[in-house]
């Protein structure tokens, strides 16, 4: 069985969701990268980001507050050092990209697409908290559509769009359309939600606590644009959960959180979502 | 039963397993951990560790996701569970809490071994036994004694330093005898041993046992006046950082160390995977712990 997302092939519906799988070698003790569906990077900047102080990440009942901090080597380095490895893994391998300009995003979109190997790029309009992490804030369905465009025009035809968006039930549907007119060939419906860490920094929510409203806009924006493939992210931890955003108009799930607390998560979900008869991992 | 895939890459890597807690010890103000962990005792190196999962059953069901490392203190062979290793809990929240009062027979998500090792001195050449001072503050110690073992192996003199604030918190300084040539013993409040702070003695500490190589586990502080005593007296350290890790695996990049790379160029790298060792004079200490000195 393959899943087709927006015309990239996956041969597993569950990818690694954007940050929780590292370089991708620190994963590969626990699943064999080949059968998943798709490895999304950490989200890169043009420039090196040191990342956020510490404590960067605190648990709170079901789930994780992250302020992370864009922590990752800037463009050069990635291409240069974890790339060429991910691709060499025979895993399709989607690069998350997060600017401080609409100049950065086109500049990244204008280096990837000459990237080989990529098999999409994902856009990282749904940051947390972008004012302090220092990225362009896509707070509007309208901002989120610029960025879409910029990084459309200067990448490939063929390579596709992924445009990961706020699990916001009063936005989703309109950011999500606004997105697909301006040339996201799909979206990711849920990333980690504003919250606060306990000592006031602002950071991201991730984890069960937030899959029911992960599953809700999901559910919504399928309903209202049924022909945009959507991949449901937000506390998916076993097969049964991954099969409820499926059931609500999902075409393909990602898993973040989970892999933290268990790193054979994604292994075992392409396991068992693997129809009947198939070889599992 | 969950298990890594038995085709990984990097056959000697880290495997996540169900673990069989053999049997719990209350020594002191701690809890030691018998766990038998298939595959996982016969990868350990000194100075890797293990992550250990809060909560029963399906993991998918947990609600408490962060990871709880710990230092595996000893591996040991017993009948009918091939080689187990013994980890130290000191029960100050609610995930150590529930880890010290698992009864025998509990199983509990395991992943290790964990990160880099110490590195171990050379031979040397001229056939110059090196000496090596092993420094350890609480339960933080733990995985100074199966480092001991193994330097002794090589060859190497041994002392190790144990601290603590009172008796209660001093790992094993009795098991230390067996695995050092010389041990010393620091507690705040002079119920064993030498009175006072660790810093306070280090330097006579070093300077006795003309160390080459200095080995540390403990807080931040303590590691810092560590890798500044030794780098004065002309000594390598190796310092073995705890930092709070959520995954533990490298997965999350939220365990951040401020280092010198040996390019001279400053960056941040993950204590879980780049570390937890670390040569002394490579930690930014200032930016790590906000101390200027």
């Amino acid at each position: 069985m393959s899943t087709t997302l927006g015309g990239l092939v996956l041969r597993s519906p569950v990818m690694v969701a954007s940050g929780c799988g590292g370089t991708g070698r620190e994963l590969a003790a626990y699943a064999d990268l080949a059968r998943l569906g798709a490895f999304v990077t950490r989200s890169i900047t043009l420039d090196p980001r040191p990342g956020g102080p510490m404590p960067r990440m605190v648990e709170t009942p079901g789930g994780l507050v992250n302020a992370v901090g864009f922590d990752n080597p800037g463009l050069e380095h990635f291409l240069a050092t974890e790339l060429p490895w991910l691709v060499s893994q025979d895993v399709p391998v989607v690069v998350s990209m997060a600017g401080a300009s609409m100049g950065e995003y086109a500049d990244l979109a204008r280096r990837l697409g000459r990237a080989p190997g990529l098999a999409a790029v994902e856009v990282n309009l749904s940051a947390p908290d972008a004012l302090g992490g220092g990225v362009f804030d896509v707070r509007e369905p309208f901002q989120a559509a610029g960025v879409v465009s910029a990084v459309r025009r200067d990448l490939p035809r063929g390579l596709p769009v992924i445009a990961k968006l706020r699990a916001d039930v009063f936005r989703a549907v309109e950011t999500a359309r606004a997105v697909a007119e301006a040339g996201a060939d799909a979206v990711v419906v849920g990333n980690a939600l504003p919250a606060s860490l306990p000592d006031g920094r602002p950071g991201g929510l991730s984890g069960p606590a937030i899959r029911p409203l992960a599953l809700r806009c999901v559910a919504d924006v399928h309903a209202e644009l049924p022909d945009l493939p959507i991949v449901g992210c937000g506390g998916i931890s076993t097969a049964e959960d991954a099969r409820s955003f499926l059931d609500a108009g999902a075409t393909a799930v990602q898993v973040g959180t989970a892999l933290l607390h268990d790193p054979t998560t994604a292994a075992r979900l392409v396991a068992e979502l693997a129809p009947e008869g198939a070889p599992t991992a | 039963m969950t298990a890594a895939p038995a085709e990984s890459p990097r056959p000697l890597g880290p495997l996540h397993v169900r673990a069989l807690l053999l049997t719990t010890r209350k020594v002191g103000a701690y809890h030691h951990l018998t766990l038998s962990a298939p595959g996982i005792a016969e990868r350990f190196r000194p100075g890797t560790f293990v992550a250990l999962s809060v909560g029963a059953g399906d993991a998918a069901y947990r609600t408490r996701l962060a990871r709880r490392s710990f230092w595996v203190h000893r591996v040991k062979p017993t009948g009918g569970h091939g080689l187990t290793i013994e980890i130290v809990v000191e029960a100050v929240g609610p995930g150590t809490r529930w880890l010290a009062g698992l009864g025998q027979g509990a199983e509990i998500d395991v992943t290790g071994p964990l990160g880099r090792p110490f590195s171990l001195p050379k031979e040397s050449p001229d056939q110059k036994q090196v000496s090596c001072v092993l420094v350890g503050h609480g339960h933080s110690a733990a995985p100074l004694f199966p480092l001991a073992e193994r330097l002794r192996e090589r060859g190497c003199a041994v002392t190790l330093v144990l601290s603590a604030p009172d008796e209660t918190h001093l790992l094993a300084a009795l098991e230390a005898r067996r695995s050092a040539r010389a041990v010393t013993v620091v507690t705040g409040d002079g119920s064993v041993g030498l009175r006072g702070s660790l810093e306070a003695h280090l330097h006579g500490i070093l300077e006795r046992a003309a160390a080459d190589v200095v080995y540390a586990c403990g807080p931040a502080p303590l590691l810092h006046a560590v890798a500044l005593t030794a780098e004065a007296q002309g000594a390598w350290s190796q310092v073995a950082l705890e930092e709070t890790l959520v995954c533990a695996t490298g997965l999350c990049h939220g365990c951040a160390v401020p280092v010198v790379g040996e390019d001279g160029a400053p960056r941040t790298v993950r204590a879980c995977v780049d570390g937890p060792v670390f040569r002394g004079d490579r930690v930014r200490w200032a930016d790590l712990t906000g101390v200027d000195a």
